[in-house]
């Protein structure tokens, strides 16, 4: 399953620039492990020992998968995986 | 005491002082980090404070800002005693801290004041934001104000007084079909493209700064002292906690003694990850899909929810939620014994307010101020159905009339 994650420009000096990164994975956590096997300096920066850091967000289509399967998520050819930091917005 | 560097909360690394908000080492939130102030003299800080001007300014050297200015002014709103309603609920002193008495009628124009001073000096022509109305308003206004371009971001279903607020003041004015989370994951994704400043994203750090004037003039109203107890509503939690931090700035420096207030947070039960994962005992907020009435506080993925739960729990506070109908009868309680009218974010924190005074939280002997945020006009909708005026001819015998009767007719 060929997918697309987009990257956030605070994570590009470890993705060698790249804005959209094209992986292979049949959940978003295969997606993201096909990621960080592509960009070794990936990893660290948003993952730690117990999955993904706490200020990481991330979507699929769009939706949180913190409200679909986590990191279980299935993602089909062509979807849209996006990245992002937790901290913006609001009062 | 200037500012020196931006910092990672979690992690420590620093950068410079330009418009970034995120650590690229760990993903962790920055804030300002100022020149050490151990050898603080407070008296000379107390002067300089005390010869500023009426506005969030005169709180300059807490501020990350070089040439801290205006065009449209922020702060200095009034802490009103609440004799009446401490009575009612049972209070010894209450303070009322009303915030909705600034230039477009909420707390957002002093982060935005403090956003927009430093988006200039960095050389940023063009000022953005995502918005759940309120800052919509205030981005808008001073963008406006200052002469700049402005993009602002809104769920399309917003209160139709926000949009109009905000529309007026000729913004480029985007509704976004979806909820505020959904507009500001759009935001984020902006951000990382253009380059505008976005106050609530890649400005936050400076933004968030601004929330510490409220602070600063709570316990300056008091004659530089400090409450016992602090009421306020959270959102993202980012006004919640830099409260807390502007109290403990002036702790540090010396032009207050004693302690940090307990400090007790107020969400709607419609929107209310923080208040849920502090009654489960859990550090961390899992987000929720919001459905309120008070949709200035309708953030269902929040930011600053982990620093919020950590300030409730270690200064003896809590987090509670409220209902829709305990929202719309904390704001008809507030104006009906202060005369102050808030929007559905102040009818929250009064309705916790009661809900701490029922549960007997508050000792008898404590000063709380409960700071109230925006305006009542602003969410006109919650006050309609819940009086009803009498309709008359104009002759005194059809009022005398009215009166013997009490002929009420629904507004």
């Amino acid at each position: 399953m060929s997918v697309n994650v987009k990257i956030p420009t605070q994570l590009r000096a470890a993705t060698e620039g790249e804005a959209v990164a094209t992986v292979e994975g049949a959940t978003v956590g295969e997606v993201l492990e096909a990621l960080y096997e592509r960009f070794a300096e990936l990893k660290p920066r948003i993952a730690d020992d117990d999955g993904l850091r706490r200020f990481v967000n991330v979507y699929v289509g769009g939706e949180d998968i913190r409200f679909l399967n986590g990191l279980d998520t299935p993602v089909s050819s062509g979807s849209e995986v996006t990245i992002l930091p937790a901290v913006a917005g609001g009062r | 005491m200037p500012p020196e560097a931006l910092r990672c909360k979690e992690c420590k690394t620093e950068y410079p002082l330009d418009a970034r908000y995120v650590c690229e080492q760990c993903f962790g939130p920055l804030e300002v980090r100022y020149a050490d102030r151990s050898n603080a003299d407070a008296d000379e800080l107390r002067r300089r404070i005390e010869a500023g001007p009426y506005s969030i300014w005169r709180y300059a050297d807490f501020l990350p800002v070089e040439h801290p200015h205006s065009a449209l002014g922020a702060g200095w709103t009034p802490l009103v005693r609440a004799d009446r309603l401490a009575e009612q609920l049972g209070i010894g002193e209450l303070w009322i801290k009303n915030d909705a008495a600034n230039p477009t009628h909420s707390f957002k124009d002093r982060v935005v004041s403090v956003a927009l001073a430093r988006a200039q000096e960095l050389g940023f022509t063009t000022i953005a934001c995502a918005s759940t109305g309120n800052l919509a308003n205030a981005v808008a206004a001073h963008a406006s104000a200052a002469g700049l371009e402005s993009f602002v971001f809104i769920p399309s279903d917003l209160e139709e007084q926000k949009v109009l607020a905000t529309g007026i003041y000729g913004t480029n004015l985007v509704a976004v079909r979806g909820n505020y989370d959904d507009v500001n994951r759009l935001c984020t994704e902006l951000a990382g493209e253009h380059e505008w400043a976005f106050v609530n994203i890649n400005m936050r750090p400076y933004y968030a700064e601004g929330s510490k004037t409220l602070a600063f003039e709570i316990a300056e109203q008091l004659g530089f002292e400090l409450p016992d107890r602090i009421v306020g509503p959270i959102a993202s939690g980012s006004l919640f906690t830099k409260l807390a931090r502007g109290f403990e700035e002036w702790l540090e420096v010396g032009l207050v003694t004693g302690e940090l207030p307990t400090f007790n947070g107020a969400q709607a039960e419609g929107c209310s990850p923080v208040a849920t994962a502090f009654a489960e005992g859990r550090d961390f907020c899992r987000p929720v899909k919001p459905e309120t009435i008070a949709k200035s506080l309708a953030i269902g993925n929040p930011a600053d929810g982990p620093y919020a739960l950590d300030l409730a729990r270690r200064s003896g506070g809590s987090i509670d939620a409220v209902t829709d109908d305990e929202i719309r009868a904390g704001i008809k309680l507030l104006a009906q014994t202060t005369g102050i009218f808030t929007e559905t974010a102040g009818g929250v924190t009064t309705a916790v307010l009661q809900k701490l005074a029922q549960r007997g939280d508050i000792g008898a002997d404590e000063r709380v101020v409960a700071v109230i945020t925006g305006e009542g006009l602003k969410t006109l909708e919650c006050a309609r159905g819940t009086f009803e005026a009498w309709e008359i001819e104009p002759q005194a015998t059809s009022f005398e009339a009215a009166r013997e009767q009490r002929l009420p007719i629904a507004v």
